[in-house]
């Protein structure tokens, strides 16, 4: 592989022995991870929005997350391990992490390395454990579905 | 009240589909008040029944390791009520099966013509966690669905595995 795909190429073969792999762009990611939403929450087409929370904005609740795991993982063919897209009680109550309702320093670093695929820049402004909850947002998912194909590569 | 929607399995394939049979009986329950003057078999009922034949199905396929849990109706489109005195067909195909949760299609269909489908979610519990958490019938397969099962597996022998000593 002599270039990197970038987001603006599209169709472009991986492997030179005769493969013919499509790379998908983030845009095909982004359309395929909006589809399995729609399809697993009973949602409207309009509803699903980069920045739409799960939980908040499209009312995904706990058994929604292994329909979403399951659904992923037949769409893009990954394999998920348990916990890695959703990790489940992520600062396990630990007070050196979390302490009334509010992230630690140490907590938000957690979170960084457990969730890669999270955008922290707001959540950083005010970090609460209520809003750890809206790190989960279809653009981080499209990202995280991006890492592991990128990763399959 | 019996929580069996179910009266008989007729096709049983394990791991891949499951066929049963209900039969509306004006007898039941439900229409005492479902709805006066208008006699009609409850569509969360038909919903029941699909999540029965595809929660056994499920069961059976992983040795009744686990308890079965009905967790979300994906989806679910009736076109046609059901009433007394029809013969509803429930087909229930897996579409994904895992160690923690499945997912299932069903259809409902009176004289060939299908009046509804679904899609149905099934969590898996571990026997540490639902034992404590859940009583005995809370759950998909109690000892009387086990028994439907039996009547099926007798008229359909699941065939053994290549090279398996059997154990008589």
């Amino acid at each position: 592989m002599f270039c990197h795909p970038t987001d603006s190429i599209r169709a472009h073969p991986v492997d030179g022995g005769g493969n013919l792999e499509t790379v998908m762009t983030k845009d095909d990611i982004y359309a395929k991870v909006a589809a399995t939403l729609v399809d697993a929450l009973g949602l409207d087409d309009d509803q699903v929005t980069p920045g739409a929370r799960l939980r908040n904005d499209l009312g995904a609740e706990s058994i929604d997350f292994l329909d979403i795991v399951f659904r992923l993982e037949r769409e893009f063919n990954i394999k998920i391990p348990r916990e890695e897209l959703f990790p489940e009680a992520i600062l396990q109550g630990d007070p050196d992490m979390m302490q009334d309702g509010r992230v630690t320093p140490k907590g938000v670093e957690e979170i960084r390395v457990k969730m890669p695929f999270a955008d922290l820049t707001e959540f950083q402004k005010n970090p609460t454990v209520d809003a750890i909850n809206d790190l989960f947002t279809v653009e981080a998912i499209t990202r995280f579905v991006q890492m592991k194909l990128d990763t399959k590569a | 009240m019996r929580w069996i929607w179910i009266d008989r399995f007729v096709d049983f394939r394990p791991g891949e589909k499951a066929v049963s049979v209900k039969n509306v009986s004006f007898a039941e329950e439900p229409f005492g008040e479902h709805f006066p003057d208008w006699p009609i078999f409850p569509a969360a009922l038909m919903l029941e029944g699909l999540a029965q034949t595809g929660g056994i199905l499920i069961g059976e396929a992983r040795d009744f390791k686990e308890k079965v849990v009905l967790a979300k109706i994906t989806s679910a489109a009736f076109t046609r009520e059901a009433v007394a005195g029809d013969v509803l067909t429930y087909t229930a195909t897996i579409i994904v099966l895992r160690d923690e949760g499945a997912s299932v299609r069903g259809t409902v269909e009176v004289r060939g013509e299908k009046i509804g489908e679904a899609e149905i979610f099934f969590a898996h519990l571990d026997a540490n966690r639902s034992g404590t958490m859940f009583g005995d019938h809370n759950f998909v397969f109690s000892g009387e669905l086990k028994y439907l099962l039996g009547l099926a597996r007798k008229a359909n022998p699941r065939p053994e595995p290549e090279g398996t000593i059997s154990a008589g």
